[in-house]
């Protein structure tokens, strides 16, 4: 298949990138690594005339150390996220839901701020930062300005990122031995999520931290089953109990691989089940 | 004969790495679409977005303005040179057949048939060129699905008056193989029982690796198209009658092929439009489809709704099965498309002794993409309704599905058997076939864990599905083919080539599309000949190097095929016998041919084949009774199908909270007669199992009520990968049934995995749920599926549930679609 013609803009730093977004507006797109864009230009649904592609600036990529958190790089891979020790030892759960995502190609190719920037709600990335309270940092022609994950996710493939701004990091707050599991519930290994649950849980149980996949137009957080699970033993039941109030205030897709009801009720079996794994119970 | 000592180990049966992987793996090779000729135009289709529309204009201006741009042409710029796309098998005399145009100029009859061809300098070019074309459309209500085509509301050709192409039918009682069907099941209703189900065929796209490309060259005397396509020599007959292009000036090449799958058995509306532009331009042109576009309109396959009623005694005997087909042609009937589901009336008696059995295939038009052959054809429709029957029948009676199978099915001393549905099986043993399978895949433990399961209430619970299946393959005996209407026959051709050098070429009807033709008929020749595999060359897919044929499909190239090289080169032996014997003057009495040479008896005088080849090049001496060549020829038409079978296993396991199905094991025992080349044989059974399992539990091709297909990406159409997929256990009977009918006593394998394993898998998730009151999950077995039906147990009904589409790649895309209900059959979207 072959792309509408455009434009194409490889800047070597962010000023350079957001230069070349003032100058062409909401004629450029934003290339990341370009996992769901390339698809998307090539069957044609989106045309535009400019890409600026950002794999050229080096600054971008990289996992840092930064006190009470790390730092991600919008560019960073998914494979370079699945395995850095930084991510392991203070985020797993952003680890194991890297190691989940689509497949070995597409996770060297893909990035982590390209696919939290697209915000599809059935990416495997966004429960995850949201569960994790990670704060996104997006710089403009004005400057840097740091938005929360709670209001960074907008809406169907729309985030907090204005027209002439670029996401150049992720902070996420350390969870340093915080167990974690992703629980990801699909038909054929490389298809996305049809409902999937992000879960980060703080002893056995302090505090518990839940997000879900593909449950609504965005990433959600499961807050009544966090709220009840706080200061809970990891038993089964209570778990299972807890878990009944997933689907609490989702609002899923129907599509081919389910019904919206289908999806609930995958939420909250799910649910237990990343949240006893988490809990090693 | 003694057994050869100069030369190694016999090359049939030994697992030779292909001689053809190389190429096709590192991808330096031909395909259709690297093909780059001087001066080449690139073509891109303006498709249809309706499924059923009158085309009211067609503006074409701002498409020829745009760059580099050659010409626009739609259905009104062509005349009778453009010719008809053919179905070649009208199943009943009084078949209602739609005029199928490649470009219709009035009226399109599903979303995605072509309505124009822009021409360019480049494929972006075109591309970019096919936007600018303004269709006018008049939207006409279209029918979409097999339940609203036959009630005729509303027609996908109104012209014809009725969705109902043809009704085909088979009797016993009518043909004197049987009794009458109907007083069997009388008898079963007040003495017996009565099984009456109606399953689903679902939809499927045949999904080969490499998309449809055609390059036609008009310069020279022959026209030369370069096709991805099965069937070089049919394509080469089919444009000879339909464009007016006497066949001699016809040249068709099937270059390195990427899958077919039953796919590219087609003649193609787009063929034929790359056909008639180039002829049109006197320029050579290029068409290569997008992924989108393959999926769209290159033809689907299967799509039934089969009503099966199947009488049997209280012990479980079957006394009659009737089966009544509904078959979904789509909007044209394709090359084979009416004959596809026919092919399974002379299956569903499968291995048993049945002594009633009736067959009707309704064929009905709809506004959706044709349909024709997808690996199996017919048969794996026929497999699945009969193996899942036998299971349903088991479990009424109260015993193991591989106990019902025992008592109906034929034991190894009644071959051969004329069957119910009049073929002749010659040989088989399913006796052995089912107790190696039943050893290797440890069934009777994994009987004991599912009842473990069951009995501690277990979240996952184990089923274990049976299929028992056989099939009818090398097509095709051409006697039989024209006692069926079809239009061509079924033969196969050979011919071998004796170089100079000792060399050797054959060249073979048959037209591999990745089956490892090269090396398998090498290993033939090898033997056979007495030269070292590596000595022979196999050609083919060229109509100007292997000038007859009947291509590749049905499983037949080997048996087919494969034995008309036999003879070819047993021709060969014979000729260079008197040759031989002319040099050593010696009788040809007194000759013996072992590994490649003749010796004289009682002697040490002997001369090879291969020398005996330069001999005959350089015709210095040689008999005056014979021409200076060993080539020869052979043209083979079967005398009988051949009856490949096996028993294979599936163990499934069910999570009873989310309806996901995982499989646990699954084993294989085939019986396909004598292997060639155990490597290939594994390939094609690993092949065919998956592509059966992922009818099973995956693929499905699903159009909305306006008849836009949904399932129109890789998105939403779920091809499984090998992550996706277990290490299978294949095995084969010890002594296999060997055929009596080929010389080599082989047996096809191409289709064999996928017609078996459908039913083995949906009869182990039926298994693993039976005690919760389940008979039935419709194909692909979706988790939402098993989960609906172990709700409905529980609640007594399946929920319906309202759409809500939601698009992945962008908004008000509809790539994505309402969801039906569990157990319904068949909705108005299928």
């Amino acid at each position: 298949m072959i792309p509408v013609k455009f434009d194409y803009l490889a800047p070597t730093s962010v000023e350079e990138a957001l230069a070349a977004l003032g100058e062409h507006g909401d004629e450029a797109k934003i290339l990341a690594g370009g996992q769901s864009l390339l698809p998307v230009l090539r069957m044609r649904l989106n045309a535009p005339e400019v890409v600026i592609d950002l794999g050229g600036i080096s600054s971008l990529r990289g996992i840092r150390d930064d006190g009470d958190a790390i730092v991600i790089g919008a560019m960073t891979t998914h494979h370079d996220v699945r395995d850095h020790a930084l991510v392991h030892e203070h985020a797993l759960l952003l680890s194991k839901a890297a190691a989940e995502v689509a497949d070995a190609q597409i996770r060297h190719r893909g990035t982590f701020g390209g696919a939290l920037a697209h915000a599809d709600p059935a990416g495997d990335l966004g429960a995850p930062a949201l569960a994790l309270g990670a704060q996104f940092v997006i710089q403009g022609p004005g400057g840097s300005r740091t938005v929360e994950a709670a209001d960074f996710f907008v809406d169907l493939f729309e985030t907090a990122i204005g027209e002439d701004e670029i996401l150049t990091e992720v902070r996420i707050p350390k969870h340093t031995g915080w167990g974690a599991h992703y629980e990801k519930f699909v038909r054929v290994a490389h298809q996305w999520p049809i409902v999937a649950v992000a879960a980060t849980v703080k002893g056995s149980i302090d505090e518990a931290r839940v997000g879900l996949t593909n449950m609504g137009s965005t990433p959600l957080r499961a807050s009544a089953t966090e709220a009840a699970l706080a200061g809970a033993t990891a038993t089964e039941e209570g778990v299972r109990e807890a878990a009944e109030l997933a689907a609490e205030g989702t609002n899923p897709p129907s599509d081919l691989n389910g019904a919206a009801d289908y999806r609930q009720h995958l939420a909250r079996v799910l649910t237990a089940r990343a949240v006893l794994k988490a809990a090693g119970a | 004969m003694t057994a050869t000592q100069d030369r190694p180990a016999a090359e049939i049966g030994k697992d030779r790495r292909r001689k053809e992987d190389q190429r096709l793996i590192t991808g330096r090779t031909r395909w259709t679409d690297n093909i780059t000729l001087p001066g080449m135009l690139h073509l891109a289709m303006v498709r249809s977005p309706f499924a059923h529309a009158s085309i009211t204009s067609v503006d074409v201006e701002a498409a020829k303005a745009s760059p580099n741009v050659v010409a626009v042409l739609s259905g009104k710029d062509f005349g009778a040179e453009l010719g008809v796309c053919i179905n070649a098998w009208p199943i009943t005399p009084d078949q209602k057949t739609p005029n199928h145009s490649p470009m219709p100029a009035d009226r399109v009859a599903f979303a995605g048939e072509i309505v124009a061809v822009v021409v360019a300098r480049s494929a972006a070019e075109a591309r970019d060129a096919a936007e600018l074309v303004d269709v006018e459309y008049d939207e006409l209500p279209a029918v979409i699905g097999i339940k609203n085509a036959l009630k005729d509301e509303v027609l996908a050709h109104p012209d014809l008056g009725t969705n109902k192409s043809a009704l085909w039918v088979f009797d016993s009682n009518e043909v004197g193989t049987g009794s009458d069907v109907e007083a069997a099941i009388e008898t079963a209703r007040t003495d017996g029982i009565v099984i009456e189900r109606e399953y689903r065929q679902q939809r499927l796209i045949p999904a080969f690796m490499e998309p449809r490309s055609v390059v036609v060259d008009p310069t020279g005397e022959q026209i030369t198209m370069w096709s991805a396509t099965q069937i070089p020599h049919i394509l080469r007959f089919a444009l000879a009658a339909t464009t007016g292009v006497p066949e001699s000036k016809i040249r068709v090449i099937a270059p390195d092929v990427g899958g077919g799958f039953g796919g590219k058995l087609q003649t193609t509306p787009e063929e034929w439009i790359a056909w008639a532009v180039a002829r049109r331009l006197s320029k050579p042109v290029k068409y290569t489809e997008t992924r989108s576009e393959s999926l769209m309109a290159a033809h689907h396959g299967r799509d039934q709704v089969q009503t099966l009623t199947l009488a049997a005694d209280k012990d479980g005997k079957v006394t009659g099965l009737k089966v009544h087909l509904d078959a979904d042609l789509g909007a044209y009937i394709a090359v084979v498309g009416g004959g596809v589901p026919v092919l399974g009336a002379f299956m569903f008696n499968a291995i048993y002794k049945f002594p009633s059995y009736r067959f009707e295939c309704q064929t009905v038009l709809t506004n959706t993409t044709f349909t024709d052959a997808y690996r199996g054809a017919g048969r794996p429709e026929a497999t699945y309704a009969i193996e899942r029957l036998m299971d349903e029948l088991a479990a009424e009676v109260g015993v193991d599905p591989l106990e019902i199978r025992e008592r109906n099915w034929i034991t190894h001393e009644e071959f051969p058997f004329t069957t119910v549905a009049g073929l002749e099986y010659d040989t088989g043993n399913y006796e052995a076939a089912t107790a190696k399978a039943r050893e290797s895949f440890g069934y009777d433990a994994l009987r004991a864990e599912q009842k473990e399961r069951r009995d501690r209430g277990d979240r996952v619970q184990l089923g274990i599905g049976v299929s028992t299946f056989t099939e009818m393959c090398g097509l095709a005996p051409s006697r039989v083919l024209g006692s069926l209407d079809y239009g061509a026959g079924g033969w196969e051709h050979a011919s071998v080539r004796m170089l100079a050098t000792g060399k050797v070429e054959i060249v073979t009807g048959a037209s591999a599309h990745g089956q490892g033709h090269e090396t398998a008929f090498s290993q033939i020749v090898a033997d056979r000949l007495g030269v070292p595999f590596e000595d022979v060359e196999v050609l083919h897919g060229d109509t100007q190097i292997a000038h007859k044929g009947l291509d590749t499909y049905g499983s037949r190239s080997l048996v087919v095929g494969g034995e008309a090289l036999v003879r070819a080169v047993d021709k060969v032996i014979d000729k260079a016998k008197h040759l031989a014997a002319h040099l050593l003057e010696a009788s040809e009495d007194d000759l013996e041919y072992k590994g490649g040479r003749f010796t004289v008896a009682g002697t040490d005088q002997g001369v090879a084949i291969q020398e005996l080849a330069t001999a005959a090049f350089a015709a210095h001496n040689y008999p005056e009774d014979m021409e200076p060549s060993l080539d020869a020829d052979a043209t083979y038409d079967p005398v009988n199908f051949n009856y490949p079978h096996g028993t294979h296993l599936c163990a499934m396991e069910v999570d009873t909270e989310t309806g996901a199905v995982k499989m646990r094991k699954y084993t294989c025992c085939d019986d396909i007669g004598v292997i060639i080349n155990p490597l290939i044989v594994a390939g094609q059974v690993h092949g065919g199992l998956v592509q059966g399992i992922a009818q099973a539990l995956w693929e499905e091709a699903v159009h909305d009520d306006a008849g836009t297909l949904v399932s129109g990406s890789f998105v939403d159409y779920l091809l499984p990968t090998s992550a996706d997929t277990i290490s299978f256990d294949v095995v084969h009977t010890d002594e296999p049934s060997v055929c009596t009918t080929n010389t080599l006593g082989t047996k096809g394998v191409g289709e064999a995995g996928t017609i078996a394993s459908t039913p083995a898998v949906v009869n182990a998730v039926v298994d693993a749920i039976r005690h919760l009151g389940i008979n039935d999950i419709q194909m692909p077995c979706t988790p939402e599926r098993v989960w609906r039906a172990i709700q409905g147990s529980k609640a007594g009904g399946a929920t319906e549930t309202p759409p809500d589409a939601m698009p992945h790649f962008a908004e008000g895309e509809a790539n994505q679609q309402s969801h039906e209900g569990a157990l319904d059959q068949d909705g108005a979207g299928q």
